[in-house]
């Protein structure tokens, strides 16, 4: 097979994956670091690529200090409820601090947000959303990313980190291979940011066939954040927290402009109400601290998503199905009416494809919601990652190892879905994590680190071997049969994900089992995930090179997996009821594990080892609540 | 739902390949012309339908659970910086025209090159700061807020 090999060197800061971590990573690197080269690897165009390809209709994550609305503690406290205590506050508080510069910027870029016209100030969905004309978003932040890079090679798909051989544990760029050319290409670089998004696809979706692609996070989120960083020893946290959405049925379109503005809410199949009932034996298994209706009720303290979802859950395996988004009311004002359609059109159109192809009018008729197939990922309401660096002034030193957002791998950094116990970042605090990093990356290279990296021919070589074998073993075995796709030797990438994504859904807990698993039906998804690992590698076969792409976006799936499924092994107790159910281990324990789980891969042996870290929560002063600070901050 | 490209518009242009973020939207080798490789990898994210110059893609429900005979077309226009949403009910009952701004300045033109805005201090560097902050996090001229600012401490243990 003759691919060139082309070789990009010299390179200070690459951005792996211009999503909404990487444009935001890119855009910055340039400001500390006018003389540097700053080069963007992007699998698909950035100017549609990732998850927010086809816009968004709110920004999640805006604190609004501007208008004294919140200060960045408040949605620390906000995050750690939703996820039931376990969140990386230090991270959190963090980009929370920054993230508002981000979103006036957008402003400024011409992204439309919506103004209160009563306030003048942002047009609130909920207490962090804000609402936009988002259609435009990634065109946006794209163009911003590219006056900043000196290069951007779109459709490359990375494939592995290249280490150092001088240093150990030190980043020293990626490769991959372009998926129109088929090209081998090769980025030596001082740092590394990955910014690869989430997985789905991981476990079973609910859709089949043609509608297979109808997942709620995008298709094309391979996991490759995990993916990559693992292969090269990065320690990972929380991964056994993956995430479970309660959405419109079979579109999957969003539910959070429903609720928070349009004001509707569910009920089970017979119009009643159905969340209360459920609550007293859930605050059983999860104590008072996390869930009290009462206290909610009074002082708007979220009720955690989990929760909800295990509420929702519950009430359909009891019979009562399909629960409903009550939407009538709502939507005889015309003018809500159509903010619920252009909801769907800014951010999720196949959603509104299905009601027309069903003739569903939510003014009079309340459509059917559903809870998804799991996702891995770390920037919506849930916090799988890489364990990172977080900042020198907020960070307690288990926390800390000089430079922000990176991770336990020297020069390599992460952003977005790539770091983990940051939930609630959503588009515009993953886009701040990308500025937070490029500037430690920056100074990282400016503090003399990167000195003398050296990357063997011998390493680029290997790797080019192991990128191209899927094209091989087709080649070589094809002829074997006569035609069709049933061969001894191999499987095709789309036979690999099917049987990944059943033994995802069956032993760690997917939607045919209601989310439930146990420490047996994880080994036996680990020794199952392991035969497909050694198929993957001796026998994963490509018919062409967007094949190849599939395949090592299987690759990447399978690498998160393992550490899905060694996590939720390690984490003895049921700690988010709704996402995921141990039934070994029905309750939630705080006396064991109010801790975060950290994983690494070893990248020889492939051994993982699973350790606890602590967890730092923000406290006031007097512990009481943040009234205290919040007066200060009033007075100033 | 899945694309699905109109023999007679499509003049094989390419702009639907160079967009796609699924890598679905190839070329026909016999036709010259684009269409959807893997309808089960398609997030009806409409990119390519938006893309199109001559409007040849559009997007049928997927078999498997959306009955035939909708219709959710697009319009998207960077000069006038809109989009137009069309949508039609399998019964006809609705169709709906929907239009929403897709910027508020001419297209591209707002966004700054920091190549050639004034280097970052050293003082800059040493802090916490990002490009254009503080001023840029309330627009006023309060500073980053940090732990000793909010009157924070972090603490390990169980804080609820
Ligand atoms: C349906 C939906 C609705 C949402 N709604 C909202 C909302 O209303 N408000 C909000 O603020 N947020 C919302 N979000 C969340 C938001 O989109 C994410 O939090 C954010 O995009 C995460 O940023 P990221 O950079 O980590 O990942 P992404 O933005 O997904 O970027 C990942 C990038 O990496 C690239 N990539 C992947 N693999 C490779 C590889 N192997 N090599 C090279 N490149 C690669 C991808 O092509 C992509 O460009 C929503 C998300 C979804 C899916
Ligand atoms: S963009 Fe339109 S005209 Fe061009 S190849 Fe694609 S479908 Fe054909
Ligand atoms: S709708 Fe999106 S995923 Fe489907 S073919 Fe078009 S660009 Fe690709």
């Amino acid at each position: 097979m003759a691919y060139d090999t082309i070789v990009e060197d010299g390179i200070d800061v690459l951005v792996v994956g211009a999503g909404l971590g990487g444009t935001g990573a890119a855009f910055e690197a340039r400001y500390w670091g006018p003389n540097k080269k700053i080069v963007i690897a992007e699998k698909a165009n950035i100017d549609r690529s990732g998850a927010v390809a086809q816009g968004l209709y709110a920004i999640n994550c805006y604190m609004g200090t501007r208008w004294g609305e919140n200060n960045p503690e408040d949605h620390v406290r906000y995050a750690r409820i939703d996820l039931m205590g376990m969140v990386r506050e230090d991270l959190l508080f963090d980009m929370a601090r920054h993230v508002d510069s981000a979103v006036h910027q957008f402003e400024e870029w011409g992204l439309p947000l919506m103004r209160n016209p009563k306030t003048g100030a942002y047009q609130r969905e909920g207490r962090w959303q804000i609402m936009i004309h988002g259609e435009s978003y990634k065109p946006i932040v794209a163009e911003a990313a590219k006056k900043s890079a000196d290069k951007v090679f779109n459709r490359i798909c990375v494939t592995h980190l290249l280490m150092d051989e001088t240093k150990e544990n030190r980043v020293a760029g990626a490769v991959g291979f372009n998926v129109r050319t088929g090209n081998y290409h090769v980025f030596k670089s001082k740092t590394v940011i990955v910014a690869a998004g989430g997985a789905s696809n991981i476990y079973k979706p609910r859709s089949v066939g043609e509608g297979a692609g109808r997942v709620w996070y995008a298709p094309w989120s391979s996991g490759s954040a995990y993916g990559l960083l693992i292969q090269a020893g990065a320690k990972m946290t929380q991964m056994e927290n993956r995430i479970v959405l309660a959405r419109f049925k079979d579109g999957y379109g969003p539910v959070g402009a429903y609720f928070l503005h349009l004001k509707t809410y569910t009920q089970n199949g017979y119009g009643e109400e159905y969340e209360s009932k459920w609550f007293p034996a859930l605050q059983e298994m999860v104590g008072k601290e996390y869930l009290d209706p009462e206290a909610s009720h009074r002082t708007h303290r979220p009720i955690p998503t989990c929760l909800r979802n295990h509420a929702f859950i519950s009430e359909v395996n009891a019979g009562r199905g399909p629960i409903r988004m009550v939407t009538m009311e709502a939507f005889q004002d015309p003018h809500l009416e159509e903010i619920g359609w252009h909801n769907f059109l800014g951010m999720t159109v196949g959603q509104a494809v299905l009601w027309a192809a069903t003739d569903v009018d939510p003014k009079y008729e309340n459509p059917e919601l559903t809870t998804s197939e799991p996702y891995v990922m770390g920037s919506h309401a849930t916090g799988c990652g890489a364990w990172c660096s977080g900042p020198e002034d907020v960070s307690p030193p288990e926390y800390f190892w000089g430079y922000n957002r990176m991770t336990t791998v020297e020069g390599l950094f992460g952003a977005g879905d790539a770091v983990g116990g940051t939930p609630h970042a959503f588009s515009s605090g993953s886009f701040t994590e990308g500025r937070l990093a490029a500037k430690a990356a920056c100074k990282y290279i400016d503090d003399g680190k990167a000195e003398g990296i050296n990357v063997s021919d011998a390493q680029i070589e290997k790797r080019k071997k192991q990128i191209y074998k899927p094209l091989e073993t087709y080649r070589i075995y094809r002829n074997e049969i006569v035609a069709g796709t049933v061969n001894p030797h191999y499987i095709n990438p789309r036979q690999g994900l099917d049987r990944l994504q059943k033994l995802m859904d069956e032993y760690a807990g997917g939607v045919t089992v209601s989310y439930v698993t146990n420490d047996k039906l994880l080994n036996i998804g680990l020794h199952k995930l392991k035969l497909l690992d050694e198929d993957w590698e001796n026998g994963i076969a490509a018919e062409n090179i967007h094949e190849l792409l599939r395949a090592w976006e299987l690759k990447h799936r399978i690498l998160t997996s393992e550490a899905v499924l060694q996590h939720t092994l390690f984490r003895e107790e049921t700690r988010w009821p709704g996402y995921y159910y141990r039934g070994d281990f029905m309750k939630l324990d705080d006396k064991n594990w109010h801790v975060l789980t950290v994983s690494r891969r070893d990248p020889e042996t492939g051994e993982y080892t699973m350790e606890k870290a602590p967890l730092y929560h923000i406290v006031d002063d007097e512990e009481d609540g943040g009234k205290k600070a919040k007066e200060k901050e009033k007075a100033k | 739902m899945p694309t699905f490209v109109y023999m007679t518009r499509c003049d094989g242009c390419g702009h639907c390949v160079d967009i796609c973020p699924s890598d679905i939207m190839h070329i026909d080798e016999v036709n010259r012309r684009a269409y959807n490789i893997e309808p089960n990898m398609c997030w009806e994210c409409y990119s390519c339908v938006k893309a199109c110059p001559h409007h040849a893609i559009d997007v049928r429900g997927y078999a498997d659970f959306a009955p035939l005979g909708h219709s959710v077309r697009v319009r998207r226009d960077e000069e006038k910086g809109v989009i137009a949403w069309r949508i039609i009910f399998r019964n006809g009952k609705k169709d709906w025209d929907l239009l929403a701004p897709i910027t508020t300045k001419p297209w591209g033109s707002a966004i700054p090159n920091l190549k050639s805005v004034p280097a970052p201090s050293q003082e800059q560097r040493d802090s916490q700061l990002l490009y254009n902050e503080p001023k840029y996090i309330r627009l006023d001229d309060g500073g980053l807020h940090t732990l000793e600012s909010n009157g924070l401490k972090m603490k390990e243990g169980v804080y609820y």
